[in-house]
């Protein structure tokens, strides 16, 4: 428990602070100097932040998903608890990494928004967290609230691969990995860095997966409580 | 056979009902002749491109289609029909059986949006008829194949209309996507062998889905 959030501040920490103050110079030498990458300059550190919020965006939505469907096997309520929390958590990074890449699309692609198809798909994983919380928020018993929106959670878990393989083959887009990209078009972008960027990109990915599984152990502590204590007023 | 012939039964018995009240099918043409009109008065003076008109195509056929297609679960919880259902048929005969139900009022909606289409756009001009009518079978089926679902989760949230364009649509999107790029590709007189990408799409979203909703039907039907 202790681990998880000294890590994740850890790792969080030394990923902002090395991602920002680590030089660009156009001849890298040794592990202190990052490439300059024509085209983006000091712009691309941004991909230690935006890509790992990003991330974590999605895994809390799989988080969700998961508990959804131990909740329709066992009828547990704890477990519709669990899901919902990790859907509220996701939704926040959600709206940072759209927030963070769209402030960042401004200054590089020319403007904040520009229908690319993981615009899109981050667009639409906004949406399906918006109508998961108007679908709770219109069911009034507890059951039916839970069963429905892990049904509905797993329904728009299916549509996931349309947007992750098959869109961005499609249209062609702005985001590495996308159709036209020379760098070949596999369904997840490879990653052209030397070993220092790779190493703080990780670094930073892991921090924020433990920063997502420490605030939802906090939440659902404090969601555990506020049941017991609503329980001892009845 | 036994499963067969039940669903059928279910289905003709949808018709049938459909048939006395005529609810969703008059609140389906009212809406399409409706929305229609809207963009003709709106955009009376200008000359639309294909690709916008396209757009505009769809755009009727999904706000049509959220406005009847959520009847064929709504009305069974208004009537308290439901319980009976349980109790004479599985799960999976229910589904299969709304499922054909809302395929056939899809299609005859897409048909009646495209009659309508062509009279009141003369810009509408269709150069590749064959992947035009693929595309709007395929379309068709897609829509309803996940729109069932959706409807069978409204009508236990007891929500009615307005949520159901709300849900559907972050889970129609990848469909609308393909189909918009593929009614402007026979807009313009693309070859068949150009769209069979759209199709493969078309095809394993719909297999997807209704293998989907099949499963999860029945945490969403028992009470």
């Amino acid at each position: 428990m202790n681990y998880v959030k000294c890590f994740s501040v850890f790792l969080i920490s030394v990923s902002i602070i090395t991602g920002i103050a680590i030089p660009m110079v156009p001849q890298p030498q040794g592990w202190l100097e990052f490439p300059i990458i024509p085209g983006l300059e000091d712009k691309a550190r941004n991909i230690f932040f935006h890509v790992p919020v990003a991330w974590t965006s999605v895994l809390g939505f799989l988080v969700a998903l998961f508990f959804g469907y131990k909740y329709l096997r066992t009828k547990n309520l704890d477990y519709d608890m669990k899901s919902v929390t990790s859907a509220g958590l996701g939704l926040m990074f959600c709206i940072l990494a759209t927030v963070t890449g769209s402030i960042w699309a401004k200054f590089n692609w020319g403007s904040f928004w520009n229908w690319d198809p993981r615009e899109t798909s981050i667009f639409i994983l906004l949406l399906i967290y918006g109508a998961y919380f108007a679908l709770r928020s219109a069911i009034d018993s507890d059951e039916i609230r839970a069963r429905l929106s892990a049904v509905y959670s797993i329904l728009a878990g299916l549509t996931a691969p349309f947007f992750i393989f098959i869109m961005p083959r499609i249209v062609g887009g702005l985001h590495p990995g996308a159709k036209g990209d020379t760098a070949g078009s596999t369904p997840v972008a490879q990653l052209h860095m030397p070993t220092n960027m790779r190493i703080v990109f990780f670094m930073s990915i892991i921090g924020f997966s433990l920063l997502f599984v420490w605030l939802f152990k906090l939440r659902i502590r404090a969601a555990q409580l506020e049941n017991h204590l609503s329980n001892k007023e009845n | 056979m036994i499963w067969l012939n039940s669903t059928w039964a279910l289905v003709v018995k949808d018709i049938r009902s459909e048939l006395r009240t005529r609810y969703a099918l008059n609140a389906l043409f009212m809406f399409v002749v409706t929305s229609v009109a809207t963009i003709l008065f709106a955009l009376r003076e200008d000359e639309l491109s294909p690709e916008i008109l396209s757009g505009m195509y769809w755009i009727v056929i999904f706000f049509s289609a959220m406005s009847g297609l959520s009847r064929i679960f709504v009305s069974e919880e208004e009537r308290g029909t439901s319980l009976t259902l349980q109790l004479i048929a599985t799960p999976s005969m229910v589904f299969v059986g709304k499922l054909i139900f809302n395929c056939g009022l899809t299609l005859l909606l897409s048909s009646a949006v495209t009659i309508l289409y062509m009279l009141s756009f003369p810009a509408f001009v269709v150069k590749s008829a064959i992947l035009f009518i693929v595309t709007i079978f395929l379309g068709s089926l897609g829509f309803a194949s996940a729109a069932t679902i959706i409807a069978a989760i409204i009508a236990k949230a007891r929500t009615k209309g307005t949520l159901y364009p709300v849900l559907s649509f972050p889970i129609l999107i990848p469909l609308l996507m393909t189909v918009m790029k593929s009614t402007s590709r026979s807009i313009n007189g693309d070859l068949l062998s150009n769209a069979f990408g759209d199709f493969q799409v078309l095809i394993s979203y719909i297999l997807v889905m209704t293998a989907g909703s099949i499963l999860l039907f029945d945490f969403v039907w028992k009470d």
